[in-house]
């Protein structure tokens, strides 16, 4: 683990392996669609039940990347590790488009289902809240300019978003309760295996998806830190006024390479 | 605790000389309360069972617009940075700060809420439910605008960045508050049940939020 957490050792690593989890993850991604269409029709819901095929997976990824997200900012806060400040960083647009997915394919589902794109269900509404909570981290991160600071401030939202998000699932759950009784129950019946393959091959494709997109996220956030210390020092070559400026800048900076 | 009590006196004495904060505030409040009834007509009926829930999105806007300056005067003029170092934990002076804030935005909105609550249609019971909720849970608005408040501290034009941050995490309280508001004036749920919800989320909110916001103020620091 340790000898991972070198920025140097982690770009080599991960240069190698990358390539091989790409491979892995299409091939899987392969084999879900093909049995997600070949699977037979739902007797209720028609061919509709295929978009839970993307809809399930969508909605565990977004989870995942909060955990994963949570996880980078302790490492962020309590090791100030700069691997851990990547990691953060690239896992926050791809929480959010997991879970932008999860609401587009939901409500897609949802207009032949149950009649309409969207509903004030418990779960949608806290999947929304979710999406927002990315959003806003997103804002965070490019609003402040320095990423050392950007990734403390985003580490502690992070954090304080993990204690709220439990919250809000829980509040939204009792605030739809009271006002109309759920009707939109996904377990009626126990998951048939016809359809459960094809969901757990989907599930485990998603996965190695994001796990691929999140290894490539923080090798280019890697990169683009080189380069912003590189481009520091070149200014600073051709301006020595500004040495001592960046000299002060670069001790954040020069970790990471 | 004589340095928290004189930060305390000084947020005070800074609110009440520049102005703003609290009259502006209650103009803020009554405009979104006026606005509303030309946006969705004025059946009294309508407005009576939607008022609870006007008055608390109004509060909560209120709350919102007024929180980029509580670090944001502080911040500007480098006081911020001598409490930052100060001995005086920073957690106690956030808690304090917040304190005196919520005295000069948050106390006002609560106590003018039955005269708007009126002009809404809302009976007695339903009066007394929106004040109690609303005395119960801004100060918890509040405490959740600190962390978020902290983290734009150093923006120029935080104050967007700043509502969408803390939205999220206000929900609950948002559903727990309009809830027990509405149950006051009438319905299925008794008014106990989620006004001692609303409770423990604002004790949870001041027990935890200074810290994170004290953390922010750390971290962020340049």
């Amino acid at each position: 683990m340790y000898v991972l957490a070198n920025p140097a050792t982690f770009m080599r690593l991960s240069g190698r392996l990358l390539p091989w989890l790409v491979a892995l993850s299409l091939a899987t991604l392969a084999a879900g669609l093909a049995l997600a269409f070949t699977s037979p029709p739902d007797y209720q819901q028609g061919e509709t039940v295929k978009i839970m095929f993307v809809h399930v997976p969508a909605a565990w990824i977004a989870s995942l990347a909060y955990v994963a997200m949570t996880a980078s900012a302790l490492g962020t806060l309590v090791w100030r590790h700069p691997l851990a400040e990547a990691a953060q960083k690239a896992v926050v647009p791809l929480g959010a488009a997991f879970s932008l997915l999860c609401l587009i394919t939901g409500s897609l589902w949802g207009k032949p289902m149950w009649g309409t794109y969207w509903v004030w269900d418990a779960r949608l509404t806290s999947m929304l809240v979710l999406f927002i909570t990315y959003l806003g981290l997103m804002a965070l991160w490019h609003t402040i300019e320095e990423p050392g600071r950007a990734a403390r401030a985003a580490s502690v939202l992070t954090l304080v978003g993990a204690v709220n998000l439990p919250i809000v699932k829980f509040s939204v759950d009792w605030w739809n309760t009271l006002h109309q009784g759920s009707i939109f129950r996904l377990t009626g019946s126990t998951v048939d295996r016809s359809i459960l393959l094809p969901l757990l091959v989907m599930a485990a494709a998603f996965t190695l998806v994001f796990a691929t997109l999140h290894v490539a996220g923080i090798r280019n956030e890697i990169l683009r830190r080189r380069l912003r210390r590189l481009m520091l020092a070149a200014a600073a070559d051709r301006e020595p006024t500004a040495r001592l400026v960046v000299r002060d800048a670069l001790p954040v900076e020069g970790s990471v390479s | 605790m004589p340095a928290l009590l004189a930060l305390f006196r000084r947020d005070l004495a800074l609110a009440r000389r520049i102005g703003g904060g609290g009259t502006t505030g209650i103009v803020f409040f009554l405009c979104l309360v006026t606005v509303v009834p030309f946006a969705v007509g004025p059946d009294l009926a309508l407005l009576a069972r939607i008022g609870p829930a006007i008055l608390w999105i109004a509060a909560l806007l209120s709350t919102l617009l007024g929180l980029d300056r509580l670090f944001g005067a502080d911040h500007e003029d480098g006081s911020l940075d001598q409490l930052r170092l100060a001995g005086t934990p920073l957690e106690l002076v956030v808690a304090v700060k917040c304190l005196a804030h919520w005295c000069t935005t948050g106390l006002p909105l609560v106590i003018v809420s039955p005269l708007f609550g009126l002009m809404l249609a809302l009976d007695g019971p339903a009066l007394g439910g929106v004040a109690a909720t609303l005395l119960v849970g801004t100060p918890a608005l509040t405490c959740l605008g600190a962390i978020g408040a902290a983290l734009t501290v150093s923006l120029r034009r935080g104050g967007l960045l700043l509502s969408v941050l803390v939205m999220p995490l206000a929900i609950p309280v948002l559903i727990f508050g309009v809830s027990a508001a509405d149950a006051a004036g009438g319905g299925t749920v008794p008014f106990a049940t989620p006004f001692l919800v609303l409770c423990g989320l604002t004790l949870l909110a001041l027990a935890g939020t200074p810290f994170a916001a004290a953390a922010a103020l750390r971290l962020t620091a340049e």
